[in-house]
């Protein structure tokens, strides 16, 4: 190849190095195993993960943080939270009354999967279990308004408890469906936003139903 | 001189012009090998039958449908061959809607929107929303209706979302099943031009639900005249709309087998949207009698407000 002729190396640039393999890591930080680590910090670092994603939807950003690492023990919490928070419910008769524990417990959770296999039919590419984890920490503001609903409601029962409950509700609603939505409609295709945010919509509307209608004993 | 006219180049006719001058001619025709997809329909041109062709679509349709038959080629076990059922865009959504509203006159629903690419976007989530409205609607006309009285308690209800679901599913796919049986079976005795898959029929159903949403958020209105001009109007929109799609397809058959499949499919749809009124929606007029006041000549009198 005589264009390779005039190639030089200079005489400033080191040709030297070492080529070895380390074997086995010499500084405590690289230690991966978490066997051996106290029960405490275990617990710790879960618990961490599990705020640091409530504070997320609290104050949605465009952040990855919570499609990256997802877990289901925030929505697991939520979701039992609100459900227990449901009981208690004035009935007639049981088939008049508001929804059982299971009933909320299935509605959130079939609710939500069957929102994400729909965005996946449309073509989304979020993955399955990320999708589940957003829609399940985006019950927060929600769960929020239950508490305060119920607060409001030993207060009293008069028209001005309903008006303030309404205006909570349906501002946690919106919260609540803004926050999933910033999270979500990234991953679909453009021209089908709109198909996959509507569902979410009504998740989310159905849930502020069951928390403005319920009513005590 | 002849042999120089014969060298010319000649305009020869369309084949239908120089066979319809010539009618004993013997004719040759060789045609490219086309894949027949699964929903073609022959396009016979006979006089008098224009309106099929309306009905039918216009013709870019076949072209579509030609393309479009070689689409779903997945094996049903893989995901993909799902998406092809989402296969839909907003706009898509939203003009499939529209034309359930408004049916336009001599046109086809399925030809004319859904053109081989029938969704379960729509029949589904029309479905989910309708199912929750019907509840929601129906527990707050309660508690308008029952508003004043003193011993009303309020309930949610919450039992009645079940029953709603499996009512409105239950329609929207067990008479679509139904109608594409018989109307195969029909097929296989009657040659008919049109003839639906299932899934087009679903969609066609779906869609047609749609009407039912905005008319239930307008049943809370405790007037039981409104109510009803609601149900006739709303069953005039969208009862058009399958008359129109369904027709076509039963035409040639037995005039009586027609006119009952186009009744029967009227029928049920009615049925869907009375049962939903008289089941979710307590009647105004039809108050809880207050408790009985005893006069003191012993006759009871029972008051009725409104």
């Amino acid at each position: 190849f005589p264009g390779l002729a005039d190639v030089s190396i200079s005489q400033d640039i080191p040709v030297e190095g070492e080529i070895t393999v380390p074997v086995g890591s010499h500084s405590p930080d690289e230690d991966y195993s978490t066997l051996d680590e106290p029960v405490k910090d275990t617990i710790m670092r879960d618990l961490k993960a599990v705020g640091k994603k409530f504070v997320h939807v609290m104050y949605p950003r465009k952040s990855s943080a919570l499609l990256r690492d997802w877990d289901l023990w925030g929505p697991l919490v939520l979701c039992v939270s609100l459900a227990l928070m449901l009981q208690g419910g004035s009935a007639d008769s049981k088939d008049d009354g508001g929804p059982q524990f299971a009933e909320v417990f299935v509605i959130i959770w079939f609710g939500a999967v069957v929102i994400t296999l729909n965005s996946k039919l449309l073509g989304g590419t979020i993955s399955f279990f990320q999708s589940l984890c957003v829609l399940g920490y985006c019950v927060l503001p929600l769960t929020v308004a239950m508490l305060v609903c119920r607060l409001v409601l030993l207060v009293g029962a008069g028209t001005i408890s309903f008006i303030i409950r309404l205006i909570v509700v349906v501002a946690m609603f919106g919260w609540s469906t803004l926050a999933s939505t910033a999270f979500l409609a990234d991953s679909q295709p453009p021209n089908r936003k709109a198909l996959v945010v509507y569902p979410i919509f009504l998740f989310y509307f159905v849930i502020s139903w069951m928390i403005l209608t319920f009513t005590p004993q | 001189m002849a042999a120089a006219d014969d060298l010319k180049f000649q305009e020869f006719d369309d084949a239908a012009n120089l066979l319809a001058a010539n009618p004993d001619a013997t004719t040759i025709s060789i045609d490219e090998p086309v894949e027949i997809p699964k929903n073609q329909h022959s396009r016979l041109q006979e006089p008098g039958r224009e309106e099929d062709d309306e009905l039918l679509g216009t013709d870019d349709s076949d072209k579509t449908e030609l393309l479009a038959g070689q689409k779903k080629s997945a094996p049903f076990w893989t995901f993909e061959y799902y998406q092809t059922f989402f296969d839909v865009d907003t706009y898509q959504v939203l003009d499939r809607i529209k034309g359930s509203v408004f049916p336009v006159p001599g046109k086809n629903f399925v030809r004319l929107y859904i053109r081989s690419n029938p969704d379960l976007y729509g029949p589904f989530w029309i479905c989910a929303t309708l199912v929750f409205t019907i509840a929601v609607s129906g527990n707050l006309s309660n508690f308008f209706i029952h508003l004043g009285k003193p011993t009303y308690h309020y309930v949610p209800e919450f039992r009645k979302v079940s029953i709603a679901a499996t009512t409105i599913y239950a329609y929207a796919w067990l008479v679509p099943l139904a109608l594409w049986g018989f109307l195969m079976w029909r097929n296989s005795k009657v040659m008919n031009i049109v003839s639906y898959s299932f899934l087009e029929i679903v969609c066609v159903y779906g869609y047609s639900l749609f009407i039912y949403i905005p008319t239930a958020i307008l049943w809370i209105i405790p007037q039981k005249v409104v109510r009803w001009v609601l149900v006739v109007f709303s069953l005039c929109l969208s009862g058009t709309v399958l008359v129109m799609t369904f027709w076509p397809a039963v035409r040639d058959d037995n005039r009586r087998i027609a006119l009952a499949t186009v009744g029967t499919i009227l029928l049920l749809h009615a049925l869907l949207a009375v049962g939903c009124l008289a089941y979710f929606f307590d009647a105004p007029e039809l108050d809880f009698p207050a408790p009985v006041i005893p006069a003191h000549n012993g006759t009871t009198v029972t008051t009725k407000s409104h």
